[in-house]
């Protein structure tokens, strides 16, 4: 399947991603033919395969749900790009 | 004695056993190498040669007591996607700018706990996207291999370029490294190292950067066969904080290396032959199934059908999965950000500035096959082809001990050749990438020089759990290929 450059930029915009208008076109032609490619696929027959999630069969284990660590705010925030009073500082949300 | 940076890890802990030379000593030496060759191979992004003083001193105090550890005083490189506490790791992205992480991965922490010393952080393709080591926002690393006659700088492969560049050039003993679709095994082919994809599970993915998180798995890379088997002893094990570490024990890797391979069988997946493989590598591959024969292994011909289809599975479960684990990066917590007038363009600014564009081409293929409407065309779709993947293994593992491959279909190339065509890139993890599907462990270790005397990789793929028997046979080809060559210092 090709996909075109609306296609491109709301897909863009599903992923945060800025991409300026001039980049949309060469986007879509180079994101078709890596599709194109993938698109070998429908030719396995998958009827009736139970989809592969994990890489080993493993059941996920549990453990207790008690506190096991925290009361680092100084080391959660040391690469904040701002923080102050032990908080993030973040752009205002809403309006 | 040789320079202390040029033994083998192994050569290198018995000279420290034995008080030849100190932890210190070698330390040095390491630092050395790279200050003198990393201008010219870009292999570590980070050195840390203070550090690594500091831990190498310890180590001599600890052994000085009569403690030391299985790695004692070993001097380590690590790939810049394990955090390190209090030491800058990036990923090779912008995006991370001046991170130094508060915590410690746990592959380097058990590294550490043995008595390892880290010499610094090693380059990588940006997020480990990559098979040339181009994607890198510190720029490519060259390899220390160039082809008979010729100053043209070649790729390591990727994404674990440094870690093989830095092994092959001497600038460590061994590396940490991470193989997501054939980011070990790989660069180990195209510099003449040797590579260890472990099982998944196999060792702990806390404090390693995720890319796509159900393939990713850490790893050595090494100067030979046992000193994989060392590295990987101390790497792997059970950790509680990676829900998907297995619960195992960890055998002695090293006790594998050098058993006989007297009645081990070893199958040939007639379904690697792929079209327009080069003469020659088709040719190491016979000459692999040769050695193996002589040493008393049988070996027979299997099939897996659905080989082809790998590594279009692959681009759409790695993406997807990418797509996902890197939404964190949005610039409020750590990291790059870039301003904007809504919250919104703070996060695409951020996000457009801080990633390479291979990092957002996979984001956008990942976005893509899971928006509504393309989950079940795609996604849906690759992990059942994933599933037909791993039962081919299953079917194959009934007959045989191991499988026998080629690691890549070329040896190393040009810097820049490649770049322009992603689908032409992805195609060096033909070989690779199917044991990542299935969790299986992969050994690359290299057996001969292609024509222009560049090195070239075999592959041995094995049951899940079963790099030992893995060990045993790449020890076995490691001994028969007499593989001793090194690249010819120009740099």
């Amino acid at each position: 399947m090709s996909i075109d450059a609306a296609t491109v930029r709301r897909v863009a915009k599903l992923a945060r991603l800025a991409e300026p208008e001039g980049r949309l076109e060469p986007l879509a032609r180079e994101l078709s033919s890596i599709l194109h490619w993938i698109e070998q696929l429908n030719e396995v027959d998958v009827e009736g395969v139970e989809p592969m999630t994990s890489a080993v069969a493993a059941t996920l284990p549990l453990r207790e749900d008690v506190v096991a660590d925290g009361g680092d705010a100084a080391k959660v925030l040391s690469n904040a790009p701002k923080s102050a009073d032990g908080f993030f500082i973040v752009p205002k949300v809403v309006e | 004695m040789a320079e202390l940076n040029a033994l083998t890890l192994k050569a290198a802990l018995d000279g420290l056993a034995a008080k030849d030379f100190s932890a210190e000593e070698l330390a040095r030496a390491q630092v050395e190498a790279i200050e003198a060759a990393n201008p010219a191979l870009n292999a570590y992004v980070l050195a840390t040669p203070e550090k690594a003083i500091e831990m190498a001193r310890a180590s001599d105090a600890r052994r000085a007591r009569g403690e030391a550890g299985r790695l004692e005083g070993a001097s380590i490189g690590v790939k810049d996607l394990f955090a390190t506490e209090g030491v800058r790791t990036t990923a090779a992205s912008k995006i991370l700018g001046d991170f130094v992480p508060p915590y410690e991965s746990t592959v380097t922490a058990n590294l550490w706990r043995d008595g390892a010393v880290m010499l610094g952080k090693l380059n990588l393709d940006e997020f480990a996207m990559g098979s040339s080591n181009e994607t890198s926002a510190f720029g490519p690393v060259v390899n220390p291999w160039r082809s008979r006659g010729s100053n043209k700088p070649l790729t390591p492969g990727g994404s674990s370029g440094g870690s093989a560049a830095a092994v092959a050039a001497d600038l460590c003993l061994a590396a940490t490294a991470t193989d997501t679709g054939g980011s070990i095994r790989q660069p180990a082919a195209f510099t003449g190292t040797v590579g260890v994809k472990p099982t998944y599970g196999r060792c702990s993915r806390w404090g390693v950067v995720a890319f796509a998180s159900s393939l990713d798995q850490a790893g050595p890379i090494a100067k030979t066969v046992e000193d994989a088997a060392i590295v990987l002893t101390s790497m792997a094990g059970h950790d509680p904080k990676d829900s998907t570490s297995l619960p195992v024990e960890t055998p002695d890797f090293a006790s594998f290396v050098g058993k006989s391979v007297k009645g081990l069988r070893v199958g040939v997946p007639e379904d690697y032959r792929i079209d327009g493989m080069p003469e020659e590598i088709a040719r190491l591959w016979d000459q692999g199934v040769e050695w193996l024969k002589a040493a008393g292994a049988e070996v027979k011909s299997v099939r897996l059908p659905h080989t082809k289809y790998a590594l279009p599975a692959y681009y759409i479960i790695a993406p997807a999965e990418a797509s996902s684990n890197l939404a964190r990066y949005d610039g409020m917590r750590f990291g790059l950000r870039e301003p904007g007038d809504t919250l919104s363009e703070v996060y695409e600014n951020t996000r457009a500035a801080g990633f390479g564009d291979e990092v957002k081409r996979r984001i956008l293929i990942g976005a893509y096959v899971l928006s509504a409407g393309y989950y079940d065309a795609y996604y849906l779709r690759a992990q059942k082809v994933r599933r037909r993947i791993a039962d081919d293994f299953d079917a194959a593992f009934r007959e045989v001990d191991a499988l026998l491959t080629p690691t890549a279909p070329s040896a190393a190339f040009g810097i820049g050749e490649r770049t322009d065509d992603p689908v032409a890139m992805y195609l060096n993890d033909v070989f690779t990438v199917t044991t990542n599907l299935a969790g299986l462990p992969g050994v690359s270790l290299p057996a001969g020089l292609s024509s222009d005397g560049l090195p070239l990789g075999l592959q041995l793929i094995g049951r899940a759990l079963d790099e030992g028997t893995l060990f045993t046979l790449a020890s076995a080809l490691e001994d028969a290929a007499g593989f001793r060559t090194k690249p010819g210092r120009w740099w």
